[in-house]
């Protein structure tokens, strides 16, 4: 029987990149409670000897002939950015500074 | 003459070849309707007029100068807003993707161009897919328009709604988990989830992309024929495309004849916590199939208990993945950039703000899913109950040529009745969702309307994988029989907007 407390609740929300609010961490400890406790039933059929499926038809790598093709302009590329300089993405930093 | 909007997509488009009617004049039909009532459906997200009549009067002068018009050239279409449409805004229902016009078309929506369908605009739904009731989105309810204080299904809400209110004769929907199935029985129209890799999922903006599939909304069996047939077919963009002839779906449609065929009505999608009345119809259309000729029979599929559960880790492991995508860098919104902040604080922000609690509730159920030390217990077992699920579909399809269920325990229930219980709302998919796991197509094709409250109740149709053509033989026998027996089209008992 899991039990989820609210810490792990945080820490999932850190690996989910979610800012949720103390509010927000309260009401889903008690809720992922009760769906994981609900859908852990999946186990009492689970046995070892079943093959998993990851996908109802087999995958196979796709490959084109590697020939130039046409593509998005870097304006229409670009043109949902949040933020644009010099014909690029621009970001908040991603490096701690020194 | 019939009112233009209430023409199905195959008299629209013999009106439009013979040149009775125009493709203007029918989508400026349908834009006044949508006009007029979706103020009281909120099915629509954005309108395209200015789009619509420009492909409208594109297919007039292709009439005028006298090339070949396709089945469905000039007939109206709402697409679900989670296929991308170049230059068209597209939101998924999230504040996320705010104002986002795509640079692209999804390979759905280059085929309803190239099929001169005409596109009026985008349709309400769950906040990316996720949900059963479209009172996930992030812009309000769409209204079931046999009852607006009913919801019309979900995901694909406003797809439905829009083709039972006669504002659009066809919709696009996408299918997860019951996407397209339970909407379409709830608002008493048909609604078909192609196999898996039937119709490419390129530019369908992916939630849960091993279940996830676009399929067609109609009034009629024949129509979603016409609308399958015009979407489906192999694509290089898309990886798990199917590379296979298309069946075809628009003859079976025609023909519409169950005689000899093996219909296997599955005991464990039925019972307990099935409406009454539900029970009632449902049980009247197996019995109907037998006098049209079938060979009915009961089959058991034992791990369809499982199939919930399972997608309950399944999807929101994959949509944990998928969503990772919304990073408030590239596209979408973006909050908090104040130049002190670091991207992933930006991100956490950004991403807190701009999805809501149902997406983010699945996105952290699938991190816990996948995380080490619970990945096997959770994620790989419902993989294995996938695995099973499979075997059972493929020894029922060994006894039967199609299996049948409700498509959905109840009818359409009130708006905010389940929205604070998840796993309440999570049992209106509880008939569809081995479909999906298994990859196979289905279909619902209504039944008639529940003696308990006068709402539609859908009857799911499921066939192997790349037989699709199967589905349209047994919706078309029991829409035609049912009917004839009513003396009228089931739409005409819904109430006036």
């Amino acid at each position: 029987m899991p039990s989820i407390t609210r810490a792990d609740v945080a820490h999932l929300a850190r690996l989910s990149r979610l800012a949720l609010s103390d509010d927000e961490l309260d009401q889903m400890a008690g809720q992922l409670e009760v769906i994981i406790t609900s859908v852990a039933r999946v186990s009492e059929v689970a046995d070892a000897d079943v093959p998993p499926t990851s996908h109802s038809v087999p995958l196979t790598n796709v490959f084109r002939p590697d020939v130039l093709q046409p593509c998005l302009t870097p304006e229409a590329a670009l043109s949902g950015a949040p933020a644009l300089e010099d014909q690029r993405f621009r970001v908040p930093r991603i490096l701690d500074e020194e | 003459m019939t009112e233009l909007t209430r023409l199905s997509a195959a008299q629209a488009a013999g009106l439009i070849a013979s040149g009775e009617v125009s493709a203007v004049e029918l989508t400026a039909a349908h834009l006044d309707r949508i006009a007029a009532v979706d103020g009281s459906l909120n099915a629509f997200l954005h309108v395209d007029t200015e789009g619509a009549l420009a492909a409208a009067a594109a297919v007039d002068a292709k009439r005028a100068a006298g090339h070949h018009l396709g089945p469905l050239a000039g007939v109206p279409l709402a697409l679900k807003d989670v296929l991308t449409m170049n230059g068209v805004p597209t939101t998924c229902g999230s504040k996320i993707l705010e104002g986002w016009r795509p640079p692209y078309d999804s390979t759905v929506v280059k085929k309803l161009r190239a099929a001169d369908v005409v596109i009026l605009g985008k349709t309400n739904m769950d906040e990316f897919a996720m949900g059963s009731s479209t009172e996930n989105s992030a812009y309000g309810v769409t209204h079931n328009p046999w009852d607006l204080d009913r919801i019309p299904g979900g995901s694909s809400g406003g797809s439905s709604a829009a083709v039972a209110s006669y504002e659009a004769p066809l919709a696009i929907g996408t299918d997860t988990g019951g996407s397209i199935r339970q909407p379409a029985a709830v608002t008493g129209i048909v609604g078909v989830k192609p196999t898996y890799g039937g119709v490419s999922r390129y530019g369908l903006i992916a939630f849960s992309s091993s279940l996830d599939q676009a399929g067609p909304f109609a009034r009629n069996v024949y129509d979603a024929a016409l609308l399958h047939a015009a979407i489906a077919g192999h694509d290089p963009m898309d990886s798990t495309s199917i590379d296979a002839p298309v069946p075809d779906v628009v003859a079976a449609a025609l023909q519409a004849d169950v005689r000899g065929l093996r219909i296997g009505v599955v005991r464990e999608l039925n019972g307990d916590g099935y409406d009454n009345g539900v029970r009632q119809r449902f049980s009247e259309a197996v019995a109907l199939l037998g006098e049209l000729g079938a060979s009915v029979g009961e089959v058991s599929c034992p791990h369809f208990d499982y199939a919930m559960p399972a997608y309950y880790l399944i999807a929101p492991s994959e949509c944990s993945s998928n969503l990772a995508r919304f990073d408030a860098m590239r596209y979408g919104l973006r909050i908090g950039d104040d130049g002190t902040r670091s991207a992933e604080e930006v991100m956490a922000i950004t991403r807190a703000a701009g999805f809501g609690p149902e997406v983010k509730r699945r996105i952290m159920i699938g991190t816990y899913a996948l995380s080490s030390g619970y990945y096997d217990a959770y994620y790989g077992s419902a993989q294995k109950v996938r695995t099973l699920i499979s075997r059972d579909f493929t020894a029922a399809f060994e006894q039967f040529d199609v299996l049948i269920s409700p498509t959905t325990p109840t009818t359409a229930f009130r708006i905010g009745e389940r929205t604070d219980d998840p796993l309440k709302m999570y049992l209106a998919d509880l008939d569809t969702i081995p479909s999906n796991l298994a990859g196979n197509a289905s279909m619902s094709v209504p039944c008639g309307l529940s003696p308990d409250d006068g709402l539609p109740v859908g009857l799911q149709v499921m066939a192997p994988a790349m037989a699709d053509d199967r589905l349209y033989r047994v919706g078309a026998a029991l829409e035609g029989a049912l009917d004839s027996r009513r003396g009228h089209l089931l739409l005409e008992e819904a109430p006036a907007l």
